[in-house]
């Protein structure tokens, strides 16, 4: 393995066009993955996690845009290549599994078509030897009977052996990076679990690197060896994983950790109310000034309202961006 | 797949039957009857005599509910009666002119779908452009223009300035015939259908499978030819099929305009002479094909959606 | 931007429609009926008759004014007609369903099944041509997409908190429908009211043109265009003024309609106008 990061992002900014106007919906992310590294990003719907993912493999669509930054790929500025070249990236090396595996895939075409045409596209297979990868591949992501399966269409399958189709689609080209966007969030509880299996066995035996995006910091933590919290458009702490729940430093985090229904030894102790954290997140259009996260913040004083607050490193390594971390 | 087709058509007999019912009870009502319209014609008063013979000849005398069980037993056996005009029997009478009309009809609609799709297509990957622009106001154009003023304005220019084609008429029913008619009835129908091929390539544009489609690494024509042309065509099919129904109707205008021997002048005619047992062919056939269109429009829609089932 | 043209050319040329309607008989040169002067037929347009004569020597542009009332009459009764019908069978339907909305159900596709103009073009059969019968034939004939679209909102809306809550305080079915139901799929229903007046006035026209609708003398848009036809070689300019009059009311309609449902309804774009 080479000692260059897999993906590097340099104060990545996504902006969001209204009219003639621009608005930050993500601003100054930073973060590295390296080969076969998970990293997850956690946070509210609506602070920037998903629309970081499709900036990465570069499907950002009006109104949003890159506004600047870099996003380094295996050494390589993706902002600087041409639309074919990011084509040849997308699916090969660089693949993405959606939220949603009811609408994710055709409803028109069988399933087995859906899986080679990765094959078609990025090996120069033929049809024929494409589908009879698609077999394999399905058989890989642990469908019973797959070659009757390929012939199935999207709706004739549960949602748990769509998400498995769309893995079979995503790691077809054994990637170097996978960016998996909430990928059991519309699953039943009892097959979430599963896929989350799959995905962490799959990447590792092929070792690739994933950005998993979730809302649910247990989630995360169970998948992840680090942990980036996303708020209002900004990563405000960045930490090993098994810090963020034992010790975390900025209040959003503490309030994230503090609403998980507790397991083990602490639940154990007597009832504790699920905390919530009051309010929601701002629309990109109204992020107030000073720390974004003030307006929800008990631990707020003047200078949240009025002050930005820089990045600090954290003395046992990573991140926060607070005025106050503890 | 077959019994599919056969239910499907099976179904719209009861359609059939409430339509030949409406049309029957309708002319049922109509103050008078042919004969004493014959006379309001001023062709010369017909004797009261003459007047009861000819309500006898075409079973008038009876009262509406018998004549109506009548009309069905004939129908079923495809007997519509016989014109009270020319005394030729109904169903040859609409044999005649059916011909033409599905041949103006066909080709107005071959015309709308080859330049409307397309152009619905194109507009809609260059949203904005002028392409997009210019074709969606001449698609609004094109649905408020009244066909027979732009059949009258064609047949003015293209027949009698430049004398390019025939300016009415049925001649060998050949294609020079045919254009001007089919043009002037198809424009309404291209319209529509570019815009509604334009939203939907538009919406499904917009789809999660189309943003899978592209993170897999396709190129746009790609994503165009392999997961948005099939899923447009679903929605693009089922307005060719309900536009056929309009097509069929606004014939009767272009029929009239151009002389066209098809069943809309052949419907006008009769409405203006209460030649009633032709006016019920007439409308029952044109909406038995339409039907007929659209259980083919239902039918290869769910050839190509697996999500319908044959049911 | 562009919804901002739509409204303004639309609601400009319905505008002077109306104005040239209300405002014939200020703004004519002659009577559109009675004035015929065959000294003067076929007069091409320019110096004292604007738009030229007809074979009868009448003045196109008043008849043309006056036919703006024909127009818009038509286009504006049957088009109310067929949105009270619709509505009021589409949304008992959809609120009280059962039997009821089986049979308006079974109605709706009888009337798509024929097509319009020529169940229009049957109602006139039966009637004495004029202008309540072509009311009557065009409110009758042009309910279906109404009824189904309040139909589906009546379905989708009853099922809702505040219509249950109605409910449970006593409220009639009637009062409910009324006033927690309609006002909620008004939007939808104006649009389609809209571009069917469009098609109202077409439809007019090409009643009037096949000589089943307003029958000449009476100036309707359609009529002179019939009129004109026989004079296409020698007097043109006939057929030019009244169809470019339906095209700039339905151009009008239409606009109107696309602008309204771009502010009004704006998840509905492939739905057949």
């Amino acid at each position: 393995m080479s000692q260059k990061p897999l993906l590097e992002v340099e104060n990545l900014r996504i902006d969001l066009s209204i009219g003639d106007t621009k608005f930050p919906a993500v601003q100054d992310v930073s973060f590295t993955i390296g080969r076969g590294e998970t990293l997850g990003l956690v946070g509210e719907s609506g602070c920037g996690k998903s629309i970081t993912a499709l900036a990465l493999i570069g499907l950002l669509r009006h109104p949003l845009s890159i506004g600047g930054g870099i996003i380094r790929f295996d050494g390589r500025e993706i902002q600087s290549l041409s639309p074919a070249q990011m084509r040849q990236l997308r699916g090969d090396r660089i693949s993405m599994i959606f939220q949603e595996p009811m609408t994710a895939l055709n409803p028109l075409s069988p399933v087995g078509r859906q899986i080679a045409e990765m094959f078609v596209l990025h090996k120069g297979a033929s049809w024929r030897d494409a589908e009879r990868q698609a077999v394999e591949a399905l058989a890989s992501v642990r469908v019973p009977a797959p070659e009757r399966r390929v012939k199935d269409y999207p709706h004739q399958l549960s949602g748990g052996m769509r998400q498995r189709v769309m893995i079979a689609i995503a790691l077809a080209c054994s990637p170097d990076l996978l960016l998996a966007d909430e990928p059991t969030t519309a699953l039943d509880v009892t097959v979430q679990a599963e896929i989350l299996d799959l995905i962490r066995d799959l990447c590792a035996e092929r070792g690739t690197a994933v950005l998993m995006i979730s809302h649910d910091l247990g989630l995360i933590a169970n998948m992840c060896r680090r942990v980036g919290v996303m708020y209002a458009g900004r990563i405000v702490e960045e930490r090993a994983a098994e810090d963020v729940f034992r010790a975390p430093s900025h209040p959003y985090t503490s309030g994230l950790v503090a609403s998980l229904p507790l397991l083990g030894a602490r639940a154990r102790q007597g009832r504790h109310r699920l905390m919530e954290i009051a309010g929601v997140v701002p629309p990109v259009a109204a992020f107030p000034a000073g720390c974004r996260f003030h307006p929800r913040c008990r631990a707020s004083t003047e200078i949240c309202v009025a002050a930005d607050p820089e990045v600090t490193l954290l003395p046992n390594g990573g991140s926060v961006r607070c005025h106050h971390h503890e | 797949m077959l019994s599919f087709i056969v239910r499907r058509l099976l179904q719209t007999i009861p359609i059939i039957l409430a339509v030949a019912l409406l049309i029957f009870v309708m002319f049922s009502v109509i103050p008078g009857t042919f004969a004493s319209s014959m006379g309001d014609d001023g062709r010369g008063m017909l004797d009261a005599q003459v007047m009861e013979r000819m309500n006898k000849e075409f079973g008038l005398a009876d009262p509406v509910y018998v004549r109506f069980g009548k009309y069905i037993a004939q129908l079923a056996q495809l007997d519509l009666g016989m014109s009270f005009r020319t005394r030729q029997p109904v169903s040859s009478v609409l044999a005649d002119r059916m011909w033409p009309t599905l041949q103006l009809s066909f080709a107005a609609m071959m015309f709308s779908i080859v330049i409307g799709v397309p152009l619905g297509f194109i507009a809609a990957l260059r949203p904005g452009s002028i392409i997009d622009t210019v074709s969606m106001v001449g698609a609004v154009s094109g649905l408020s223009v009244p066909k027979f003023w732009l059949g009258l304005l064609m047949m003015y220019f293209f027949a009698l300035q430049l004398g390019w084609l025939p300016s009415f008429g049925y001649g060998d029913g050949g294609l020079r015939y045919l254009t001007l008619p089919a043009v002037a009835l198809g424009v309404a129908p291209l319209a529509l259908l570019a815009r509604t091929t334009r939203a939907a390539v538009l919406e499904i544009m917009n789809a999660d499978f189309v943003r899978t489609a592209r993170s897999k690494g396709m190129s746009e024509w790609r994503v165009v030819q392999w997961h948005l042309a099939r899923n447009a065509l679903v929605i693009v099919l089922t307005t060719i099929g309900l536009q056929f129904g309009t097509v069929i109707g606004q014939a009767v205008v272009i029929e009239k305009l151009f002389a066209w021997p098809g069943l809309g002048s052949l419907l006008v005619d009769s409405v203006t002479l209460r030649d009633i047992p032709v006016v019920q062919g007439a409308i029952l056939l044109i909406v038995m094909f339409f039907l007929l269109v659209n259980t083919l429009v239902d039918v290869l829609c769910a050839i190509i959606d697996p999500r319908i089932k044959y049911t | 931007m562009k919804i901002r043209a739509n409204l303004l050319i639309g609601g400009v040329l319905f505008a002077t429609v109306i104005l040239a309607g209300i405002l014939a008989p200020l703004l004519a040169h002659t009577d559109p009926v009675m004035d015929a002067n065959l000294m003067f037929a076929e007069e091409p347009p320019g110096g004292e008759f604007w738009f030229g004569t007809d074979a009868q020597g009448r003045d196109i542009y008043s008849r043309v004014l006056y036919g703006a009332r024909i127009s818009l009459t038509v286009g504006i009764v049957s088009q109310l007609i067929n949105t009270v019908i619709g509505v009021c069978l589409g949304l008992s339907a959809g609120y009280w369903g059962g039997w009821w909305d089986d049979f308006v159900n079974g109605l709706t596709n009888l009337m798509l099944a024929i097509p319009s103009l020529i169940f229009a073009l049957a109602i006139m059969a039966i009637l004495t041509p004029g202008l309540t019968s072509l009311l009557i034939a065009l409110g009758l004939t042009n309910w279906s997409f109404t009824c189904r679209l309040a139909r589906a909102s009546a379905l989708s809306l009853k099922s809702q908190g505040y219509v249950q809550a109605a409910k449970v305080l006593g409220y009639g079915d009637i009062r409910i429908m009324l006033t927690q139901l309609l006002p909620n799929m008004l939007g939808p229903i104006i649009v389609i009211g809209t571009l069917g007046m469009g098609g109202a006035v077409l439809a007019e026209a090409s009643l009037s043109f096949l000589g089943l609708g307003i029958r000449p003398p009476f100036p309707s848009w359609g009529s002179m265009l019939s009129d004109a036809r026989d004079q296409i070689t020698t007097a043109p300019w006939i057929s030019v003024f009244p169809g470019l009059a339906i095209f700039m009311t339905v151009l009008g309609l239409n606009l109107l309609g696309d602008g309204l449902r771009d502010i009004l309804d704006p998840q509905s774009r492939t739905r057949r106008a």
